[in-house]
């Protein structure tokens, strides 16, 4: 793309406009998309810059430790992507539901329980081939965290208790469960120091994807993006949801099983969550302990309001932040700074880019309508 | 197909950090260590360098070695026993040329700390508390200090100075550390008087304080009038209990300055003589310590000084047992030993030293001590 | 003279009642500014961020001047600040208040850990309490009556705000606001305004909870000082459906039940123990399920909020 010359890019966009009248208007419309968050993004690294400035310490030391931590090598790269990987399924437990009017922060204990139920499954399973035992982790772990954000849904649907704080509470009822299980009978005498399932075994773990230091937990994050992307656009029930979402008696009056909608996207966005801990079993811990509950979850929320309750742009906000992520290792080790400067950016960067919903359609230059008067 | 593809990333890794040095020839000073002959020292804690308590300990020896001519120290905190702790190493390794790494919170060591050791050979790993086998890398191994005599010490004294026979220990969770740390105590006291108790409370996590000052004032409303704690920063404990009026031992740092009427002593860590003898052999180019374990006589554990209110014959015990102990080879685990249950855990004439392997993979509490292991 | 008396099984209502009066207050004064809050309208779940930032600045303040009033002015100013922030943030078209709260939670829990390193060791002045217990001759019940001035300051704004609401200009005028910007408009309000001062008082509160955390219970500043109490704060108040003296007994309900865990292996009751920490949180959800019906699951909310449209 940034090869691309200044008089390629006018040539396109002339036979752009000359195949459609109105193509202007509607690439205006789509720019909007990009520039409006990319000039957020800049901004928001102008206010941390003050912020260092203050500080007295060097931005252009800063830009160059998130450029080396985050993007500056293939081995920086994979870290970033390795850091979003989990952040792609805990979002979609966010955005689903999200596109019914519901806002669920739970996503925490489906993927701790998820990461449970995967691990318990593989012990029985021992001795079986791999293809019989991935997958039945996967379902496992998906089914487990399906069951603990549907039971949100279901006391959302038969009894009107409020899915945001029944959602948080599960979370912590979930990561109770686990810990009193994994401590209790779920615990491998031989985990010492840290108190952990059964192993699942070298035979069964998930590897990398092959010419890169990422597991196969990206490739599976990105297909799930594109599959709820799928099943919210171009699927009648994904139609139904947000029509629901966008008004629930217009829903109920139009005869739209609402309630049936509700336990379906509450279940598939707990289901992503449990694959998420089934994945972080598989391919990066080897068995289930309290590490599960890292914040993957909580972070996940935050990703999806970026995305704006979007799939796809679920993937390109994950990335993101995970580069912040792993750029915040150099923060540390290069330019002395505590490790909560990386919280403080992000915080920085979020706000800037939320608060950039506010120009959609007050810029001048990009707004569809001065392209379409502008026509001949 | 993908070794060619490998030697193509390694070589851009390489131009980029030649292209990043030039780069950086102003601010800061990353690549620094790539200069030839410098050692650099990767440290990574789970929680913060200033948590006044297990992290803190490690920092404040890490930051011994930051003087130290022709010895670069990198540091991390907050590093979660995720992924993210691979990629801290590799990051040190790639980014830094760290050579000798210390990554010291006990979920780092397996499956993270082995793979990535595995990966790269010519790095040394030294781990804290890992329970190293020759199974493991050749290039790893693990340090520990053996902190159960100084939670002996503390009961001695606590075992004294208790009025009421029962004793208070907060710890967050029962893994065999924590254990053999909970029986010590109780072991300590009881070699002062065999009534005594110890009532545990576990609260689930490292860092938890509204939950360990609870503990704190619901041992108090038991009648318990000395305790003491295995968690990560114990400063709430200790001032939740001495506003309580309850004596308190410390644990990983001196915290005397918080209470000082009411801190008897503490167990506390050294760990600058592990990290000072790895990193001198490194430099002498000399075979790492691969199980690398020390007490009270070896500087790996200290006490904090004993506080004023601290009764003669208490400090009598203290220092004939301390004296017992710089000998070497001191024993507190001696059969038969029933464990809270009833079963005999320690058979007869069986007597376990401090240095006992065993004693590393305790999984029960004494006879005498409240409380239970999961 | 010998050490107090056990008092066995007795500790276990003792350390409810007092764990309810000791663990409460951070609860109350969130949950009685978020409701301030949602009342005109707006969710801030960035109270978390606001509560650890005024932690940390109530905390280092008190060790600077040695007093730690001060420290509590301190953080209620600084969370009135957050609060302004997320307010007028939150003014302008489009911009999602529940994103927004979630992005200053971060960075309120980011700046406390940035700039509170140094106050992690020194020991600050604490609150005073004032002791309720005088009456009695047992230890155990004279602590646990030990209460803070700020416990009894939140029991006093939850009985205002619960008259204030319904009697006076300003709570009407909220209640318009957070029902419907139209009405409020209609009557020449500007609903932004009442928004905005109405998140700048929730965060001043939030920042005083925060403040009690650091200042007196636990009484210390350290970087897990807040095991999510602002953001539970927050849902406390949708339980109490936006009534100040529901949130006032729903923290002291939830601050009692979390003192389960510790109060019952202090008595020996020793296994399972995650199971009984996790009984505040099991006990909301149940008794929010029993008292929760498909129809009137809305009953009090406010007809703007956001997360309950």
């Amino acid at each position: 793309m940034s090869n691309a010359s200044p008089d390629t890019l006018t040539n396109a966009t002339a036979v752009l406009v000359a195949r459609r009248p109105d193509a202007l208007a509607s690439l205006a419309r789509h720019a909007e998309a990009f520039v409006i968050p990319g000039a957020a993004l800049l901004a928001g690294l102008g206010v941390f810059s003050a912020f260092l400035v203050v500080l007295g310490k060097s931005p252009s030391a800063f830009f160059l430790a998130v450029y080396l931590g985050g993007f500056g090598s293939a081995f920086s790269l994979d870290n970033s992507l390795t850091h979003a990987s989990p952040l792609l399924l805990t979002a979609l437990c966010v955005a689903l539901p999200a596109r019914l009017g519901l806002v669920i922060i739970g996503g925490e204990g489906a993927l701790v329980l998820g990461g449970l139920a995967a691990a318990s499954i593989a012990l029985p399973l021992h001795g079986m081939p791999y293809f019989v035992v991935l997958p039945a982790m996967a379902a496992a772990g998906a089914l487990v965290g399906g069951f603990w954000i549907g039971i949100v849904g279901a006391l959302r649907t038969f009894r009107g208790v409020n899915e945001t704080i029944s959602s948080l509470l599960m979370a912590y009822i979930g990561i109770a469960l686990m810990n009193q299980l994994v401590e209790g009978p779920l615990r491998d005498p031989a985990s010492l120091n840290k108190p952990s399932t059964y192993p699942i075994g070298d035979a069964y773990r998930l590897g990398n994807i092959p010419g890169m230091q990422v597991h196969w937990g990206l490739a599976v994050g990105i297909l799930a993006c594109i599959a709820c992307w799928a099943l919210m656009e171009r699927t009648t029930w994904g139609f139904a949801a947000r029509v629901a979402g966008g008004n629930v008696r217009a829903a109920q009056v139009q005869g739209l099983p609402v309630g049936k909608l509700i336990l379906a996207f509450t279940f598939i966005a707990g289901a992503c969550a449990g694959l998420a801990g089934m994945i972080e079993v598989a391919a990066v811990q080897g068995d289930a302990n309290a590490s599960l509950a890292s914040g993957y979850g909580y972070t996940g929320i935050l990703v999806a309001f970026l995305a704006r309750q979007n799939p796809l742009a679920i993937i390109p906000v994950a990335f993101l932040l995970g580069a912040i992520d792993a750029s915040g290792s150099l923060l540390q080790r290069h330019l002395g700074l505590p490790d909560a400067t990386v919280q403080v950016l992000q915080g920085i960067l979020f706000i800037t880019i939320l608060f950039s919903d506010t120009l959609y359609g007050h810029i001048k230059w990009l707004n569809p309508d001065l392209w379409v008067r502008a026509r001949p | 197909m993908s070794d060619k593809f490998r030697v193509s990333r390694r070589q851009l890794l390489k131009s980029t950090a030649a292209g990043v040095t030039m780069l950086a020839s102003g601010g800061i000073e990353p690549l620094s260590a790539l200069a030839a002959g410098t050692l650099t020292v990767g440290f990574i804690y789970v929680g913060s360098k200033d948590d006044y308590g297990y992290n803190q300990s490690h920092a404040e020896a890490a930051a011994t070695f930051k003087k130290m001519p022709g010895v670069k120290v990198v540091e991390e905190e907050n590093v979660p026993e995720t992924n993210a702790v691979v990629e801290t190493m590799e990051s040190m390794i790639n980014i830094d040329s760290a050579s000798l790494i210390f990554p010291t919170s006990f979920g780092y060591f397996d499956p993270f700390m082995l793979a990535t050791a595995k990966k790269y050979p010519k790095v040394e790993f030294r781990h804290c508390g890992g329970l190293w086998t020759k199974a493991d890398p050749a290039n790893t191994g693990s340090y520990f200090g053996y902190i159960g005599m100084g939670q002996y010490l503390n009961g001695i004294v606590a075992g004294h100075m208790t009025k009421s026979k029962k004793l208070g220990f907060i710890a967050a969770k029962p893994i065999p550390q924590v254990l053999l740390n909970i029986n010590s105590f109780l072991l300590g006291a009881r070699s002062v008087d065999p009534s005594i108790t110890v009532k545990t409370i576990f609260t689930g996590d490292w860092n938890l304080p509204v939950k360990e000052a609870e503990a704190a004032n619901a041992l108090a409303d038991q009648g318990i009038d000395a305790l003491t704690m295995h968690v990560d920063s114990p400063k709430v404990i200790i001032q939740t209990a001495a506003g309580r009026g309850l004596y308190v031992c410390g644990y990983h740092v001196d915290q005397a300055a918080l209470a000082p009427t009411k801190y008897l002593t503490g167990a506390n860590w050294n760990w600058a003589k592990p990290y000072h003898d790895f990193i001198e052999e490194k430099l002498g180019k000399k075979p790492l310590g691969q199980f690398v374990r020390g007490g009270i006589p070896e500087g790996f554990v200290k006490m904090s000084p004993l506080g004023a209110m601290v009764t003669p014959p208490a400090r009598k015990q203290f220092d004939a047992t301390l004296a017992d102990i710089m000998k070497g080879g001191f024993a507190i685990i001696r059969g038969p030993m029933k464990d809270n249950k009833g079963n005999i855990v320690v058979p007869a004439g069986k007597i376990y030293p401090e240095t006992a392997i065993e004693l590393e993979k305790m999984n029960y509490l004494l006879d005498g001590v409240i409380g239970s292991t999961s | 003279m010998s050490g107090p008396a056990a008092i066995g099984l007795w500790g276990v209502p003792l350390a409810l009642i007092g764990g309810a009066i000791r663990v409460s207050t951070p609860y109350i004064f969130v949950g009685l500014g978020e409701t301030i809050t949602e009342r005109s309208g707006r969710i801030n779940l960035g109270q978390e961020g606001t509560l650890v930032f005024g932690a940390m600045i109530g905390y280092g303040v008190a060790i600077m001047t040695g007093s730690p009033w001060l420290g509590v002015a301190a953080a209620c100013a600084c969370g009135a600040v957050f609060g302004l922030f997320h307010g007028w943030i939150c003014s302008f078209p489009k911009v999602n208040d529940i994103a927004i709260g979630i992005a200053m939670m971060q960075l309120g829990v980011g700046l406390a850990i940035f700039f509170g390193k140094p106050f992690i060791e020194p020991a600050a002045p604490h609150l005073p309490a004032i002791s309720l217990g005088w009456w009695s001759a047992v230890p155990q019940i004279k602590a646990a009556l030990d209460v803070n001035s700020l416990f009894i300051l939140g029991l006093a704004l939850a009985l205002f705000l619960n008259w204030a609401f319904r009697n006076t200009k300003y709570g009407l005028m909220l209640r318009v606001v957070g029902d419907s910007a139209e009405a409020a408009r209609a009557m020449g309000l500007n609903p932004n305004r009442v928004r905005l001062y109405a998140t700048a008082i929730g965060g001043g509160l939030a920042g005083i909870g925060g403040a009690y955390l650091s200042l007196y219970y636990p009484g210390s500043w350290n970087e897990g000082i807040s095991s999510g109490q602002g953001l539970m704060a927050v849902a406390l108040v949708i339980f109490a459906r936006w009534n100040p003296l529901g949130c006032f007994f729903a923290a002291l309900l939830f601050g009692g039940a979390g003192a389960l865990g510790t109060a019952l292996q202090s008595v020996g009751v020793t296994q399972g123990y995650y199971l009984f920490y996790a009984a505040p949180y099991v006990l909301t959800l149940i008794i929010m399920t029993a008292t929760s019906s498909r129809s009137d699951s809305l009953v009090g909310a406010p007809g703007e909020l956001s997360i309950t449209k």
